[in-house]
């Protein structure tokens, strides 16, 4: 564990600023996020959201679900 | 096409279809969340589904000019909290994230692929993914995660940061579920987790 190669000068700080700093793998997180925001919509969504009109919002039934 | 819009609703037409449109908006962010959620993209774009008609159900409880984000992510995550009770979600994660390369450390035989970060965030327990999920992908604050989740910002923070604790131990020592085996561990350790949260752990699942 000795090496220090400096391999990405950014991450030789030690392991105590992993707790304070994003680690290296957190922009992976967006990534995940990201792809699925800019996925085509399925046509499905489309269908629902179309169909949401003809669906009165919930009247008098506030409490409950 | 009867447009009339009068009987008993507490909205104009210009705002229900200002709620339409917002709705809308989020409906791509409502899908990032309830796949990193649960995985599977068919039960992820149902529990969506749910989570529409739910917020179209409930829009006068809607406060326009508040973040429809939030408000819908509340929602989402109370339809999969129930969900995930009864059992609806059984450890299966996308097969389609890419293998590509997230980062290759130094000193590490095998890169890290964006499918292990996936893999090993499934594993994690529910109010700790969801912690992560919404300050680390959806770009909360942790004031906002905070209010979506119903607890305390320093709540959110402490399960943020055991998220992160766990990820990079997972992901330094390669100790991630494999596909199609270990899944059943990694996932009766969420489910146990979340019979705890819904027990009144953290979690307000109430109604």
């Amino acid at each position: 564990m000795a090496s220090n190669d400096g391999h990405g000068g950014n991450a030789g700080a030690g392991d105590e600023s992993a707790r304070r700093r994003p680690p290296e793998w957190a922009d992976g997180l967006k990534q995940l996020y990201d792809s699925v925001v800019e996925e085509a919509l399925p046509d499905s969504f489309k269908d629902l959201i179309d169909r949401l009109d003809a669906i009165p919002p919930a009247r008098g039934r506030d409490s409950g679900q | 096409m009867s447009g009339e819009q009068h009987s008993g609703d507490r909205r104009t037409a210009a705002e229900k279809s200002d709620f339409k449109r917002e709705l809308t908006d989020v409906v791509p962010h409502l899908r990032a969340f309830a796949r990193g959620l649960c995985g599977r993209p068919d039960l992820a774009d149902d529990l969506v589904q749910e989570t529409l008609l739910k917020a179209w159900a409930a829009q006068d409880r809607f406060e326009p000019g508040t973040s429809m984000r939030a408000w819908t992510f509340v929602i989402l995550r109370n339809a999969y909290l129930t969900d995930m009770r009864r059992n609806r979600f059984r450890g299966e994660y996308d097969e389609g994230v890419a293998e590509r390369i997230l980062t290759a450390p130094a000193g590490q035989e095998e890169p890290i692929h964006l499918s292990d970060l996936h893999r090993a965030l499934l594993t994690l327990p529910a109010e700790r993914r969801e912690a992560l999920l919404l300050v680390g992908a959806g770009g909360f604050s942790y004031e906002e995660a905070a209010a979506i989740c119903g607890c305390a910002v320093g709540t959110i923070k402490s399960r943020v940061g055991r998220a992160r604790a766990a990820l990079s131990e997972m992901l330094a020592s390669g100790a991630i579920p494999r596909r199609s085996s270990g899944d059943d561990v990694a996932h009766s350790a969420i489910l146990e987790e979340l019979d705890e949260v819904a027990a009144g752990n953290g979690v307000s699942s109430r109604g």
